[in-house]
């Protein structure tokens, strides 16, 4: 069986931060076979050794500015050129995955738009919502099946 | 005149610039770490309900919630009029404390700082960065996710949960560690050590082979602070304050944490956002401190667990008793806090404490309180005042990179005038000698909000104008 993990991360008492946890969260409610789910404030180095021993990967996280309502991105490995326990990203993870414990996995970035980010409350935004639940319709059945189709979006810069 | 910019400033936590400006012979005129912190949390938390404020304080940030959780939890004792919490409550905070140094040191010898000693600071970008560790030393950067990810999973166990953890409430916590649990991190103590015992052996070993450059490179002299125990111990989660000058005198001591503002004041600056702690009675001027990993192994006369005691005497002989004041020794020092953070989360898991049922205590309602806190970055003040529909009418915080931003600032200044002021050409490897110098302050300058699209911290090069010569920016 594939198995896939879900790794939603952002800080939910951010507003719309939160878009990644709350994927995650809808996500494990669904206990699809196979299908696991974690969240955080945000990636981390250990990720690297749940990662690991997944097949595919799928990171949920509120978009600043890309596309509405979400867009899916497979995503290869890349460099860990620099990181700190902040901002590590998507690929340099992967990379790191790839590099000290020899797993290549299947890795995709779900991007959800958010719009409100600057204040200290715990709550997502309508139009937040409404992507978030737009985007839960699209990944649901593709969990299901463990297979991934990509949504592009010209105006995100990867 | 000209101005360097280095924005972001890389493998430090958060967002920052460092601005250096040039007259026309090159020759360093003035420089700058502009900080952006968001500074509105003190206001969002007036109005909210006391015993919220523990779980509420770690929307400020994502990268210590577990500090800003521990410090808010211990000010709210005070509040509901608990001096003295249980045992099993103060050893599971403890527990869930040490388990956050680990983590955070561990991660920022491996994979923020180690590339620069392993491979020097003029090595070639493309190799000096973590994978080059992971391609050159394999081991090592296992053992930086390991560690992590055991630090992390003891917060987990500790706090209840990875984000917004409930586990300190006010008076106490709100369950305690399982048989199945305390066995499940036994089993990977011994290698934890092991690991820790290394990492030290490679910061000590750098810090005394190369003492000729480190011992001056970003160095001064300065007074430290740090909470102490009562006996003079270092004690990362609870004690009174204590700071000492730059030859080891003591300025106070054993300051109740209630009495802090009798002895710490803090100054505006106009171009940051950044507060700037001072010691009140030496002035803004003066009064400038460091806190974090150095400080605080200058502050302690002894620490109480073995290994890390004996690796603090070799600390202290390099410079004969005195305070060590040399800012590269911070890597060394903060390996010896992993050392004890790992005995000390060993001690604490052999303690049946931890399993103990008596979580919580009450008292009588008071109107002000303050938590201190030893964070791995160093101390961090929260002070509140609560009115009599238990809402929170006032809150202070002293976070620990504030303390260090004077001592980082001029960190920068002196690496600038040492390497970089007359060149008439500004390698990549001189700009990374002022990034060394601020990352061996571990800095958090994180505002919490990390959405995709969002961009980290800036080093500049201005003319005498203020027009923009060089820049190095490079995302973190």
């Amino acid at each position: 069986m594939t198995k896939i993990l879900i790794i939603g991360y952002g800080n939910p008492g951010r507003l719309d931060d939160g878009l990644g946890p709350a994927f995650a969260e809808t996500a494990k409610q669904f206990n699809i076979e196979g299908v696991d789910t974690d969240s955080d404030y945000q990636l981390t180095v250990e990720d690297a050794v749940d990662i690991a021993e997944h097949d595919i990967v799928l990171f949920a996280d509120a978009d600043v500015r890309g596309p509405e309502p979400f867009y899916l991105k497979k995503i290869e490995p890349a460099a860990v050129v620099s990181l700190s326990s902040h901002s590590i990203k998507p690929q340099a993870l992967v990379g790191l995955v790839k590099e000290s414990f020899n797993k290549e996995v299947e890795a995709y970035v779900l991007g959800i738009r958010g719009y409100e980010f600057n204040e200290f409350e715990e709550k997502l935004s309508e139009k937040a919502v409404q992507n978030l639940n737009a985007a839960v319709k699209f990944i649901k059945p593709q969990l299901e099946s463990a297979e991934f189709c990509e949504i592009r979006a010209e105006n995100v810069t990867w | 005149m000209k101005k360097i910019v280095i924005e972001p400033v890389t493998r430090v936590e958060g967002h920052g610039k460092v601005t250096i400006q040039l007259d026309d012979n090159n020759k360093v005129i003035d420089s700058r770490l502009h900080i952006v912190e968001f500074r509105g949390f003190e206001r969002f938390i007036q109005g909210r309900p006391y015993w919220e404020v523990p779980v509420t304080v770690q929307r400020l940030c994502g990268i210590c919630p577990v500090s800003h959780h521990l410090a808010a939890a211990k000010a709210m004792d005070v509040i509901v009029g608990v001096d003295q919490i249980t045992p099993t409550a103060e050893k599971m905070r403890r527990l869930m404390h040490y388990g956050q140094t680990f983590q955070s040191h561990a991660l920022h010898f491996f994979h923020l700082s180690s590339p620069d000693l392993l491979f020097g600071f003029d090595a070639d970008p493309m190799i000096r960065n973590v994978i080059g560790v992971i391609k050159k030393f394999p081991e090592l950067a296992v053992q930086g996710v390991m560690m992590r990810k055991f630090g992390q999973e003891i917060i987990k166990a500790t706090a209840g949960k990875k984000i917004h953890g409930t586990g300190a409430i006010p008076g106490g916590i709100n369950k305690n560690l399982t048989i199945e649990e305390r066995d499940s991190f036994l089993k990977d103590m011994d290698q934890m050590l092991d690991w820790c015992r290394s990492a030290l052996k490679i910061g000590k070993d750098y810090t005394v082979e190369n003492l000729d450059t480190v011992a001056s490179f970003g160095s001064f002299d300065s007074s430290h602070l740090s909470i102490i125990r009562k006996d003079g111990a270092m004690d990362l989660y609870n004690g009174g304050l204590r700071a000492i000058d730059f030859e080891g005198n003591k300025i106070f001591d054993h300051v109740e944490n209630s009495k802090y503002h009798e002895y710490i004041a803090e100054e505006v600056k106009s171009w940051s956002y950044m507060k700037f702690p001072f010691i009140k009675e030496q002035g803004p001027e003066n009064g400038w401190y460091r806190v974090g990993p150095l400080a605080r192994v200058n502050t302690c006369d002894f620490i109480d667990t073995p290994e890390a005691e004996a690796a603090r005497k070799e600390f202290m002989a390099v410079t004969n008793g005195k305070p060590n004041n040399i800012t590269m020794a911070y890597h060394w020092a903060r390996l010896i806090e992993l050392l004890h953070s790992g005995e000390k989360i060993r001690d604490l898991l052999n303690d049946s404490d931890l399993q103990g049922t008596d979580l919580v205590v009450k008292g009588e309602r008071r109107e002000e309180g303050v938590g201190i806190i030893e964070a791995p970055r160093g101390t961090l003040f929260h002070h509140y005042k609560v009115n009599e529909n238990d809402q929170v009418t006032m809150a202070n915080l002293i976070v620990s990179t504030t303390s260090n931003n004077e001592p980082m600032n001029r960190a920068v200044r002196k690496v600038a005038d040492e390497y970089i002021s007359g060149k008439a050409e500004v390698t990549e490897g001189l700009m990374n000698r002022v990034e060394v110098a601020i990352r061996a302050y571990d800095p958090c300058l994180s505002c919490a909000t990390h959405a995709l699209g969002k961009m980290p911290l800036i080093v500049e090069l201005e003319d005498a104008d203020g027009n923009i010569v060089d820049s190095k920016t490079t995302e973190s």
